[in-house]
């Protein structure tokens, strides 16, 4: 029962959150460049906006992909808060981005086509560094379970710094943050003018945007993972540190200029082999 | 429904001109004008703008091009032609290649002059679109709840 | 049990009459019914086995004149291959297999063997790669007829010898079943040897240059795992006298001393046999042979025969030095190879790459020997099998249709050819995509390989997956962009058995996917069971339910977005492309005022992670690895 009210609550709660969360980051950045910024619930009025507007497309085939996007992102995030199998989301996660991918490919735009080729290194950049995670927690808790991983007694964070700092690392990717916003960026005009996203005007942009607010939540849910345990304070902890970390990705969003895929690709894989591989190793010798 | 206001998008395009209304055009967007506390943002996509910026006057050349850009946009949308060579053609306008102001291809709503356009004038400018963008955006709603009656009908 | 001698000779008389038959249209008609025969054969055989109580069944017919058969004809192997190596100049291949055929033969007249060794052993194992080679080979059989004949129709330059190719299949599924049955070594490394023979006469089956040098290739690295096999069984027989494959296992359980060599060079052989490297360079040759024999062969059921041999192997293999080598190698291999795909453009490059990758994956498992990862390594075998039969049987077909297997050329293949693109859609979304069992293959392993504490193997299967889903996503990608392709009208010329083929591979897909869970429960967890012994499932109760929700959303979601995305209005706009586009999505002016063609391509940084950059120095490495870690395992076992 519990499971489901969870289930529930992060469906009708996860867009009204991640909205908020975009809000504040884009008036945090504005701030951080001496500017007024939007108003808060800005993200809203433009999803608003998009879901008004004439429906445009270029391939019919765009919400075709587009719709088991968003679907499949909501299963991601019902499944991680129901209390499932870590691993599991993120290979569900996974296919989601498969459809984004499809979504951006049929359109056969020069644009949008170059944008999902990039998000596509871009999901081989940040794989391991997922899985690992996933393996951290395995070896920290001896389960992939996140209700299990969540009732425990331990604070994973002090097991697993390592892996904390490759995701973090790898959620600059994943939140389109600079440097490693290749394929589509929130900043305007950029070489690939809206890159992946190029061929999504009015519905479905708003499909995609609900969608990333969705993903928002899920990817900070597992940052909380790592600090919640049996002690109900311990949300407090996850809290402060989601949003700890969220500042942290505004702070290198706005501090950093965008790189090159070779080098995003190259940089990732090596970060997350040290820290996650050292960590690994420590708790395996722990283990052993 | 004021909301849709709220969130106007820009494409800006810079047709023939001598680039001095396209800098001010960015200069307003950027941190010391700050159209972003409007929910501007300059996206650079027609597929996701409502107001098509276009300064500079249209030659043979990017006449077809302005036209294209204008019809990918998704309705309701407005035109703002920024600076006197999109109004008009300005100094250009006798020249062997230049057909005119931005009008003289598309439906321009809202003309700011100016050589160049000040910021404070193509904020102005901006404001009014967005007014209309308001106003047409109510019209549109109208008409799709009423084909949508239409359709349940047949 | 009458039915297993029948099957195994079957496909051989059968063969003979292939190459006696000259007329096309009385061999066509022949091949279609005894690939029938052969495929209810099989479902003959599960259905006796199933009656018996799906037990483990060990058989010894008194068998001097079947021995005597297979001592002949193993002469004539011998006889072919020296033969065929003078008149190609290959003088030092002969040597190799003259000095193991002799081994083998002097094992068999005079080593002091037990008499009464059982010869035929079925159980859930072997009953699995016969309805692999049962099932698949039938259809690839039925699919053949069809693309041999377009085949010949566009390769006029090539002799047509179909009476040759269709004996050389039917030889060859008679030996797989031969080989998977058999419990005598004796028996297994005669058809062994057959499967190497047949596979190197097909790779040369078109007599060109380059299919004659990859043919040789491909027959001394499996002559070389052949000689080790060979020396394998002689020490064996010498030392312990037993020829029993499951009597080896069981001393090697055991860590009897006399076991240690013979499982290290039968699991090297296995190696060779399943394209690890650094032998994997005589698979990705092997795809100059026509289409139905790289789906037969190089994919589906002959390289699986390592992978078989080493999964009997692996409770043997638990822990030891011979079991850290295998799964090493199969982990670099999993992953170096799912990088190099990624720098392929030729279809069927990209499924042999792949092919060697996910074959490495699978030796990973048995080399970890735990019941879990032995649980993930069958399913992905499976899995496997059926989807790479069905991507290389469309890839032919396509390559019939569109005169080019290269990817690039497939942009808007779900326009140009529906309905081939959507059995390749269906066959590349199986080896990585969510509900498939791949992925939860993949699951398992990982998870084994943490519980062993195998933290090399952790990190291959980490990076190699996202390698893995680079380049199978990208494949996919082009499939369903909208072509751009010149207007030419191509048309679809498969023929109506292909289709059949494709068409039954793709439902099998598709309904063990959504039967996964229960084949788990029914079928892999006894098979777990004959080899180690202990009852239990791998698979939580957990994930099975999550399994089927997934399964779900993933067929209804498509469904519903069909519906949706069917019923709104919309308006059509042009691809965005600054604005110059010219009249549709296909043509732009150019910076000259020019109409330009648009064509876009696939990223594959080939300069950065080739072929040719990277397939020399792994092969040294892994050559490296192996040589120390058979001293290791030689040294100790002697010392």
């Amino acid at each position: 029962m519990n499971m489901i009210v969870r289930i529930i609550l992060y469906i009708v709660l996860a867009p009204i959150v991640g909205g908020l969360l975009e809000g504040i980051d884009r008036k945090i950045s504005a701030r951080m460049q001496r500017r007024v910024g939007p108003p808060i619930l800005q993200p809203f009025y433009d999803v608003k906006k998009l879901f008004k507007k004439q429906v445009i497309i270029v391939s019919r085939s765009q919400t075709f992909a587009l719709i088991p996007y968003l679907f499949l992102m909501i299963l991601t995030g019902s499944m991680f808060f129901a209390g499932m199998d870590i691993l599991m989301c993120f290979f569900v996660m996974s296919t989601a981005a498969t459809a984004l991918y499809f979504a951006a490919m049929v359109t056969s735009s020069p644009y949008a086509t170059i944008g999902a080729n990039r998000e596509l290194i871009q999901m081989m950049s940040y794989e391991p560094a997922v899985l690992l995670t996933c393996v951290g927690f395995y070896l920290a808790e001896g389960t992939f379970n996140v209700s299990e991983i969540a009732a425990s007694g331990r604070t994973d964070l002090l097991f697993m710094p390592g892996f904390f700092v490759a995701f973090v690392f790898i959620l600059t990717i994943k939140m389109r943050k600079s440097p490693f916003d290749t394929s589509t960026s929130h900043h305007a005009h950029q070489e690939l003018v809206k890159g992946l996203t190029t061929e999504m005007g009015a519905r479905n942009l708003a499909i995609f945007q609900v969608t990333e607010w969705y993903e928002t939540v899920f990817l900070m849910g597992v940052v909380g993972l790592y600090l919640i345990n049996s002690n109900p304070m311990s949300i407090i902890g996850a809290i402060i540190c989601i949003l700890v970390v969220y500042f942290l990705e505004i702070l290198i969003d706005n501090s950093s200029a965008r790189m090159k895929w070779e080098d995003m690709l190259r940089i990732t894989w090596i970060f997350t082999l040290f820290t996650a591989g050292v960590n690994l190793l420590v708790l395996m010798l722990i283990r052993l | 429904m004021a909301n849709v206001k709220r969130s106007p998008w820009l494409l800006h395009y810079d047709g023939s001109s001598c680039n001095g209304c396209d800098i001010e055009v960015l200069a307003s967007l950027t941190p010391v004008y700050d159209a972003e506390r409007f929910g501007v943002i300059n996206t650079g996509d027609p597929m996701q703008a409502d107001i098509f910026l276009i300064t500079g006057g249209v030659n043979t050349q990017n006449a077809k091009t302005v036209k294209q850009l204008y019809d990918q946009m998704p309705r309701p949308k407005v035109v703002v032609a920024v600076g006197v060579c999109a109004c008009t053609g300005g100094v250009f306008k006798d020249c062997y290649n230049i057909l005119g102001g931005a009008d003289t291809v598309i439906p321009v709503d809202i003309y700011v002059p100016g050589c160049a356009a000040r910021p404070q004038a193509i904020i102005d400018g901006i404001v009014q679109a967005v007014e209309l963008f308001e106003k047409r955006s109510k019209e549109h709603d109208e008409k799709v709840r009423s084909q949508k009656k239409g359709s349940e009908v047949a | 049990m009458t039915i297993i001698p029948f099957l195994i000779l079957f496909p051989f008389i059968v063969a003979v009459l292939m190459y006696c038959i000259r007329v096309n249209k009385v061999r066509n008609a022949i091949a279609y019914i005894s690939a029938v025969i052969v495929m209810c054969g099989t479902f003959w055989l599960v259905a006796q086995w199933l009656l018996g109580g799906a037990k483990p069944v060990t058989i010894s017919y008194s068998t001097a004149l079947a021995d005597h058969a297979i001592f002949a004809a193993e002469i004539a192997l011998m006889c072919v291959v020296t033969i065929l190596s003078f008149k190609y100049k290959k003088y030092w291949i002969s040597a190799l297999c003259i000095f193991r055929t002799l081994m083998i033969m002097y094992v068999e007249l005079y080593a002091p063997v037990k008499e009464d060794i059982a010869k035929i052993y079925v159980d859930h194992l072997s009953i699995l790669l016969c309805l692999i080679a049962g099932i698949i080979g039938a259809l690839i059989v039925i699919y053949a007829v069809g693309y041999m004949h377009g085949y010949h129709h566009h390769h006029t330059g090539i002799e047509d010898r179909r009476y040759y190719f269709f004996m050389l299949l039917f030889l060859f599924l008679g030996a797989m079943f031969g080989f998977v049955l058999s419990e005598s070594l004796l028996w297994i490394d005669f058809f062994w040897e057959l499967t190497s023979v047949c596979s190197f006469l097909l790779i040369g089956y078109t007599r060109e240059t380059a299919a004659i040098n990859n043919s040789f290739r491909a027959l001394w690295m499996n002559l070389l795992g052949g000689t080790a096999l060979a020396i394998g069984i002689f020490y064996y027989a010498y030392k312990d006298g037993d020829l029993a494959l499951h009597h080896l296992v069981a001393q090697g359980v055991l860590h009897d001393k006399y076991a240690i060599i013979p499982v290290a060079l039968i699991a090297f052989a296995a190696l060779t046999k399943a394209a690890q490297l650094p032998f994997s360079t005589w698979l990705i040759g092997a795809m100059v042979a026509p289409t139905p024999s790289s789906a037969l062969l190089h994919s589906a059921t002959m390289v699986k025969a390592g992978i078989y041999v080493l999964f009997r192997l692996a409770p043997a293999m638990m822990g030891t030095t011979t079991g850290t080598m295998i799964a090493f190698v199969g982990g670099f291999t999993f992953f170096v190879t799912s990088v190099m795909a990624i720098a392929q453009s030729d279809g069927k490059k990209v499924l042999a790459f792949s092919t060697i990758s996910n074959l490495g994956l699978m030796v990973a498992c048995a080399g970890m020997g735990r019941p879990e990862t032995i649980w993930a390594g069958v399913f992905l075998m499976i899995f496997h099998a059926i989807s790479k039969s069905l991507l290389f049987q469309d890839v032919g077909a396509t390559e019939n249709c569109l005169h080019s297997r290269d990817i690039e050329d497939m942009h808007g293949l779900l326009y140009i050819l529906p309905r081939l693109a959507m059995f390749m859609f269906i066959g590349i979304a199986g080896m990585f995509l969510a509900p498939f069992g791949m992925l939860i293959a993949k699951w398992s392993a990982f998870r084994a390989s943490v519980d062993s504490g195998n933290i090399i193997m952790v990190f291959f299967i980490a990076f190699g997956s996202a390698t893995t889903s680079f380049y199978w996503t990208k494949w996919m990608g082009k499939l369903v962009s909208h072509t751009h392709l010149t207007e030419q009208k191509i048309k679809d010329i498969t023929k109506k058995n292909e289709v059949i083929s494709l068409s039954i591979h793709a439902v099998l897909m598709v309904a063990l996917c959504a039967l996964f869970p229960l084949l788990s429960r029914i079928y892999v967890d006894p098979l777990l069971d004959e080899m180690y012994g202990t009852a239990g499932t791998v698979l939580p109760q957990s994930i099975l339910y999550l399994l089927v929700v997934i399964i779900l959303f993933i067929f209804i979601v498509p469904f519903l977005a069909y519906r949706y995305s069917r019923k709104q209005h919309y308006n059509r706009k042009l691809s965005y492309m600054n604005g110059v586009n010219v009249g549709d999505n296909k043509n732009f002016v150019d910076s000259f005022g020019e109409e330009k063609n648009l064509w876009l391509s696939n990223y594959y940084f080939y300069k950065f992670i080739g072929q040719r950059k990277l397939m020399v120095p792994a092969q040294m490495f892994t050559l490296a690895v192996l040589i120390i870690m058979m001293i290791m395992v030689i040294g100790g076992a002697v010392a």
